[in-house]
């Protein structure tokens, strides 16, 4: 605990570190996601096709991706925009599933509905379709955002300093009290994040859930 | 007035589901299409706002072949009702009404404002206005989609079984609700159901249709059961089961009308014309 307490300001540092570092995958995985789910939803060539390959993605190893993306790209290895692309296709992996069943989980009816009272298919899609496919959206958006705030951590090997540091550096030196603190400060970032996301879920989607 | 001209729907696999039918729709009467599943009936009415496209012939308004218009502003300029109502989940009430002005590019303000007004002619009470569809009983959700309907003024109103999903007293009200509507606002209703009862209540005329969209009567409601096309009609509006006939009986109090099971049915009165 004496440690902790020491250093409560390199803790509160990392934290807003790995923050920044989640955040922005997060963002892009979702962006992403919503034209590649729609492919895979609407076109049953696409689907297979999409499903296979981002189902691939997400089991690279993070390591190998580190390797990989860095000649492919033209980055650095040892740089922030390595670990924040290795992130972002993890979410597009987990999230393009999701905003496909999220798509289909709109009710046929509804969508005919809308057609019948004259929506155009661009304006359906934006105004029906994604906003009802919201509730499924925000399910896979939370499993994107507990998922990439722990594999954040990784950045540490490739240079990037976040909570991770925490764990390599009390490695290191032998403190589990540091190393204990990395883990604490990662779960407790990624329940803080789902509940805000839950409370904006019910914030924008006032509709969903409310029965009579 | 809406003219269908020898069209026929084939669907890829080859079956039929319409046809050549040909029917004039006359302007501000309700005119039902009636048959059991697999009739074609709803995709009649849905030919009529471009949700279905005819394989062959044409469906005309006032003279003007539908094919040539935009489906969207097609289907904008015609108020279709759905069978479980077709709200938009995630629109509260008031919003649900004003789909079509806001679609139209009315202001948000002012189209609210007249979706509030037409709650009050489906006899909605504004104070729910503010829910979600989800929060409204079967018969409300009901109101809000001929609300809904209704908002833009249009002249033509597609009902699809409107009236299927909800239970029977709750069915009665919406009937009743629907004709005093149409004294008001006499708009060209194509009604859909596959309850004889209902469509002798709501039509002016009726179509009776056996499989295929094949025309098996039209008429007024009197003009078909006076006057069975053939057995197929008679079966379907149920005369040969004696269902229709009423047989006189005199009581003390008068001379009243029973049914084939013996049930009093009502009073006969002198006809006043």
């Amino acid at each position: 605990m004496t440690w902790v307490v020491d250093n409560l300001d390199l803790i509160g540092r990392l934290t807003v570190e790995h923050l920044r570092q989640s955040a922005l995958p997060i963002l892009l995985g979702l962006l992403l996601s919503i034209p590649l789910g729609w492919l895979a939803f609407r076109f049953r060539l696409t689907r297979g096709l999409m499903l296979t390959v981002v189902g691939l993605l997400y089991t690279i190893p993070s390591l190998a991706l580190f390797a990989l993306l860095p000649p492919l790209l033209g980055i650095s290895f040892l740089s922030e925009i390595n670990l924040v692309i290795a992130l972002t296709i993890y979410a597009v992996a987990i999230m393009t599933r999701f905003v496909a069943d999220a798509l289909a989980s709109v009710e046929p009816h509804v969508r005919q509905a809308a057609d019948a009272v004259g929506y155009g298919a661009w304006r359906r899609f934006w105004q029906v379709d994604l906003p009802l496919a919201g509730p499924v959206v925000l399910a896979g958006l939370r499993v994107t955002a507990v998922s990439t705030i722990s594999l954040c951590t990784v950045g540490i090997l490739i240079g990037i300093d976040n909570l991770g540091y925490l764990f390599t550096n009390g490695y290191q030196r032998q403190i589990v009290a540091e190393i204990l603190a990395g883990v604490v400060a990662v779960v407790v970032i990624a329940l803080v994040i789902d509940r805000l996301l839950v409370v904006l879920g019910r914030a924008l989607m006032p509709w969903a859930g409310k029965g009579a | 007035m809406i003219e269908f001209r020898s069209v026929t729907k084939t669907y890829p696999d080859g079956t039929d589901a319409v046809a050549d039918f040909s029917l004039v729709v006359p302007a501000h009467t309700t005119t039902v299409l009636v048959g059991s599943s697999g009739s074609g009936k709803t995709t009649l009415l849905r030919m009529i706002n471009r949700m279905v496209e005819p394989t062959s012939g044409s469906i005309e308004i006032d003279g003007e072949p539908i094919a040539q218009r935009d489906p969207v502003r097609l289907r904008r300029s015609i108020g279709y009702v759905l069978q479980n109502g077709g709200l938009l989940p995630h629109h509260r009430v008031i919003d649900n009404v004003a789909t079509v002005l806001r679609l139209e590019g009315t202001p948000k303000q002012e189209a609210r404002e007249k979706a509030a007004e037409v709650l009050d002619v489906v006899g909605l009470d504004r104070s729910l206005a503010q829910r979600y569809p989800s929060q409204l009983s079967g018969g409300q959700q009901q109101r809000v989609g001929v609300a809904r309907a209704l908002a833009a003024d249009p002249n033509i109103l597609l009902m699809d079984e409107p009236f299927g999903a909800v239970d029977p007293i709750v069915r009665a009200e919406l009937q009743a609700e629907t004709l005093r509507l149409q004294q008001e606002l006499h708009k060209t209703v194509v009604f859909v159901t596959h309850d004889i009862d209902e469509a002798f209540l709501l039509g002016d005329q009726v179509v009776i249709l056996s499989t295929g969209a094949q025309v098996a009567q039209v008429g007024s409601p009197s003009e078909i059961i006076e006057n069975p096309a053939d057995d197929f009609v008679a079966s379907f509006i149920g005369t040969e089961r004696g269902a229709r006939a009423l047989r006189t009986k005199h009581t003390d109090h008068g001379t009243v009308l029973v049914d084939g099971a013996g049930r009093t049915q009502g009073r006969l009165v002198e006809s006043s014309s």
